[in-house]
């Protein structure tokens, strides 16, 4: 198995952690005067996306994780699975609920996704920065009701419910920001 | 601040003197890493410090003398680090640890004098402060103690920890220790374990102690300076230096070469005397306040 050792650490690196793969988010190297030096090192679980810290001993090697992005495109869902195809090559993954998290609030179908690959695993799927979604259910909005700070939820047709402004009606298509979950426009 | 250093100095008549960066020998401390290069086929290093040549002129001509160069140190690079950096380092004829930890006291304040004054000196012994923040006795504690402490306060070990104290000693160091001292002060911590003395006398101390006259210079839990009562023992140094390749072996690094003119001035006789090294960088980043070493760098290093 491929291993790192600690002074080839940076931002980004995938390793092994605990039995999960992990990537470093910050890399610190503290010594105590003279003396071992340590490496302080922030890493997010990429299986749970907690972050936690660690500190290894300086010239430790740490196994590395085998994980890399891919570029997909969303097909559908079987309900069970959700099933994404690589453009180039056709080929297709099956991502359980788990990998697939909260993109499935995103994502209708034909949508280009980043899905991360562990040991050739589905780890997860990070969906486009904004998605374009219409409006399957929603309150009709009362002209100067604006006690709930001038927003009511919607729900869209993937499922996802959202904060929208009271002009919104059932059938508009908008534009959301999936990092946040907010709605940015209408499309 | 070169200015005030100099001026410094001046007045208290220590002589500036400038040695080679360039070394036959690289540095036997198993952690530290010698920058190599070459001149024709003979493989040279450059300096992680420029103690062995300044000691080399002591041992010639006794004078109290100080240097502002660069040294070097491969894989050292970090928010507090930077693999090239300037040193001030210099030596005391006469002068013991204390005193000498006096008189950087005062270069600092004459130094502080176009910033922020950045707070007090205190002084803490090594075995007072990890009696104090760890409760353990560093000159006597084992691995099973220093363990046992660490797993009560719930720390996750690092990796691959042996069974040297010294190594515990220094994780303890970086995660409890630093960050409990005061972060508005300066703090002296002095008499380190015999087994860190590195170039110091080994001596005992008023608590019966068998300590290195040795004390570092904090700010915060920002490293600053490294003093000694210099080992004037060539036998004792040599020892210690083929100790320190047999542990880089064990490592698996690369054994240093030993420097021989450095041990033969020993033999010849160095003076009595304490000497100390400051990284200026990192006082400099203290003294204007800055956060990181690069905003006081005037090229960081991965723009060079």
């Amino acid at each position: 198995m491929a291993s790192y050792n600690t002074n080839e650490f940076k931002n980004g690196l995938k390793i092994m952690l605990d039995g999960d793969p992990c990537s470093i988010t910050e890399n610190i190297l503290v010594k105590p005067g003279k003396g071992q030096a340590f490496n302080r090192v922030k890493v997010k679980n990429l299986k749970t996306g907690r972050t936690l810290e660690r500190t290894f001993k300086a010239t430790e090697s740490v196994e590395s994780a085998d994980v890399e992005d891919r570029d997909v495109e969303y097909l559908y869902t079987d309900g069970e699975y959700w099933h994404f195809m690589e453009p180039n090559t056709y080929e297709q993954h099956a991502a359980d609920r788990i990998a697939v998290g909260d993109a499935a609030k995103w994502i209708k179908g034909q949508e280009g996704c980043v899905m991360t690959l562990w040991n050739g695993q589905p780890l997860s799927i990070t969906p486009p920065n904004f998605a374009e979604l219409s409006v399957t259910q929603t309150d009709p909005g009362l002209k100067g009701d604006t006690a709930q700070g001038g927003s009511k939820p919607a729900v869209l047709e993937t499922g996802a419910e959202v904060k929208v402004p009271l002009f919104i009606d059932e059938g508009d298509v908008l534009k959301i920001d999936t990092r946040t979950g907010e709605y940015v426009s209408r499309a | 601040m070169l200015r005030n250093i100099r001026a410094f100095f001046e007045q208290r008549g220590v002589l500036e003197v400038e040695t080679p960066l360039l070394s036959s020998s690289s540095s036997t401390d198993p952690n530290l890493n010698s920058f190599a290069t070459n001149y024709q086929r003979n493989e040279l290093y450059l300096n992680t410090s420029p103690e062995h040549c300044m000691k080399r002129l002591l041992a010639a001509y006794g004078e109290p003398i100080f240097q502002v160069c660069k040294s070097f140190r491969d894989d050292e690079l970090g928010p507090f680090h930077n693999p090239e950096f300037t040193m001030l380092e210099w030596y005391r004829p006469g002068l013991d640890m204390f005193e000498l930890m006096d008189e950087l006291g005062d270069l600092v304040r004459t130094l502080e004098q176009n910033h922020q004054p950045c707070g007090l000196f205190e002084r803490s012994s090594y075995a007072s402060v990890y009696q104090r923040v760890v409760g353990i006795d560093p000159h006597t504690a084992t691995t099973d103690e220093c363990r046992r402490c660490a797993v009560e306060r719930g720390l996750p070990l690092p990796a691959g920890m042996g069974e040297t104290v010294d190594e515990w000693l220094d994780w303890l160091m970086i995660e409890l220790v630093m960050p409990s001292l005061a972060t508005d002060r300066y703090t002296f911590i002095y008499d380190y374990p015999a087994s860190q003395a590195a170039l110091a006398n080994v001596y005992h101390n008023q608590q019966g102690q068998v300590v290195a006259a040795r004390f570092e210079l904090f700010y915060g839990k920002i490293e600053l300076a490294n003093g000694f009562d210099e080992l004037r023992d060539a036998a004792e140094q040599r020892r210690r230096f083929d100790r320190e390749n047999v542990e880089r072996s064990a490592r698996g690094l690369r054994a240093a070469h030993v420097d021989e003119y450095f041990l033969n001035a020993l033999e010849r006789g160095l003076p009595c005397c304490s000497g100390v090294a400051v990284g200026l960088d990192r006082l400099l980043m203290i003294l204007s306040g800055a956060p990181v070493l690069e905003q006081v760098l005037t090229f960081p290093f991965r723009r060079i």
